[in-house]
């Protein structure tokens, strides 16, 4: 369905703010360009430039990132001779054994299974878009990924769990020798990709098609 | 570059008879019936005027974090087992000992994404809450702001759960040291996913609605 389909009796640049319900008429926007709400300055819309492209590379790129992320050990600890290391689900895993059951599904959901989520998702609304299936030949089912992406950005929190290995090295760092593992490399490139992939991502692909050319 | 859409007449969806959906934007006219479910006619999802219940749904899940936020803060997160002897460390604690261990710029993170956020969060949104209720009229724009700043910081709490996470699958060697989890740290959890939900519970467009009441009440008498 195109956005003129939808309701035929409303003006199609017509759209309300959604925190403070302003009715106001989109602006055309260069690319770059964003629009905040006249009256309450709310994130509106943004035309990031080449956003299909830009977002699905973006993307792959985040899934190979979390591949490794995942694989390879985070971090080793060296304590007088002995040697530890560990991966994100080890770490999980050893949270769970230790008697704190809801704790460990917090950081499963929040650090491995909500990431993958996204990621899977995004890819799944927008390949059919990047080879020819335009956004209204999805129809309705396959807008549930994008509401599930929607649902699940907010939990996925790799950067904090970054900044947390952070912390918890520094705490040890003064009774063990800490050696950074690829997985913790792999960490920090994933969330400049996810980062730069959701500021290349124009939510407006999924209900319009594409507008071809710098016309915007 | 930021572009400002002209101002145009202040009308809001709502009176307009207009709802707008909150996953894709479209606009719908609002059906006449009072329980007639409206499907949005772009992306199928369930539309609603505002978010249903979205105050009292707010103060229940506020009142329960602010409840959990004690026991978060009393009982203990982790112990540590050395040949020292065993320790154990509350958030508090925690933040004290980066402190004295001289990594100032870390405990000052921790303190503030583990302490002051997630209680600034239950203070703003019981704030945010009882203003909506009171009809409030005042610092529409501050408010509004006020929320966004909620969503945006709420999730850096979850750091010392991560930090938690990460020394006890680190320290375990048997007979040198092992840190292990504690229950303060199921609590503290609980206060992040509660308070996350509650500003996610909360509708900001409820901060202006009685903007548009007054202008009704005008109208009908001049």
């Amino acid at each position: 369905m195109h956005a003129s389909d939808a309701s035929p009796t409303l003006p199609a640049e017509l759209i309300a703010c959604h925190e403070c319900d302003l009715l106001q008429t989109e602006p055309r926007l260069a690319p770059g360009e964003t629009a905040r709400c006249a009256r309450c300055d709310a994130f509106l819309a943004r035309n990031p430039p080449d956003s299909l492209d830009r977002t699905l590379a973006l993307t792959l790129t985040a899934a190979v990132l979390y591949v490794i992320a995942n694989v390879y050990p985070l971090v080793g600890l060296d304590m007088q001779g002995r040697f530890v290391e560990v991966t994100l689900i080890e770490a999980v895993r050893a949270l769970w054994r230790d008697g704190m059951t809801p704790v460990a599904a917090l950081v499963f959901v929040t650090a491995v299974l909500f990431p993958l989520l996204e990621l899977l998702m995004i890819l799944r609304v927008l390949l059919p878009l990047r080879f020819g299936r335009t956004a209204a030949a999805q129809g309705t089912r396959e807008n549930r990924f994008f509401r599930l992406v929607r649902a699940v950005k907010p939990w996925g929190m790799v950067e904090v769990f970054l900044l947390g290995m952070l912390v918890s090295l520094v705490k040890l760092s003064h009774l063990a020798t800490v050696i950074l593992g690829t997985a913790f490399w792999a960490t920090a490139g994933l969330i400049l990709a996810l980062t730069f992939a959701s500021r290349a991502f124009d939510t407006r692909l999924m209900w319009r098609a594409p507008e071809t050319g710098d016309a915007r | 570059m930021s572009h400002r859409p002209a101002g145009a007449p202040q009308l809001t969806a709502r009176e307009a008879g207009l709802m707008s959906c909150h996953v894709c934007g479209q606009l719908a006219r609002t059906p006449s019936g009072a329980h007639a479910l409206l499907r949005c006619p772009r992306c199928d999802t369930p539309m609603h005027m505002r978010k249903p219940a979205s105050v009292s749904a707010t103060w229940a899940l506020v009142l329960a974090a602010a409840i959990l936020f004690i026991p978060a803060n009393l009982l203990p997160v982790m112990t540590t087992t050395s040949l020292l002897g065993s320790q154990q460390d509350t958030i508090m604690s925690g933040v004290v000992f980066l402190w004295q261990s001289g990594s100032w710029p870390l405990a000052t993170v921790v303190f503030f994404a583990s302490i002051m956020v997630p209680l600034l969060k239950i203070l703003a949104l019981i704030h945010l809450a009882a203003s909506v209720q009171r009809r409030s009229r005042h610092r529409l724009r501050q408010r509004t702001r006020l929320f966004r700043l909620v969503e945006f910081v709420g999730r850096w709490s979850m750091l010392d759960i991560y930090v938690i996470t990460m020394l006890v699958a680190l320290v375990h060697f048997q007979g040198l040291a092992t840190i292990h989890a504690g229950p303060g740290a199921v609590a503290f959890g609980a206060v992040v996913v509660l308070t996350m939900f509650a500003s996610m519970s909360f509708d900001p467009r409820l901060i202006w609605d009685p903007l548009a009441d007054g202008r009704a009440a005008t109208a009908d008498h001049p």
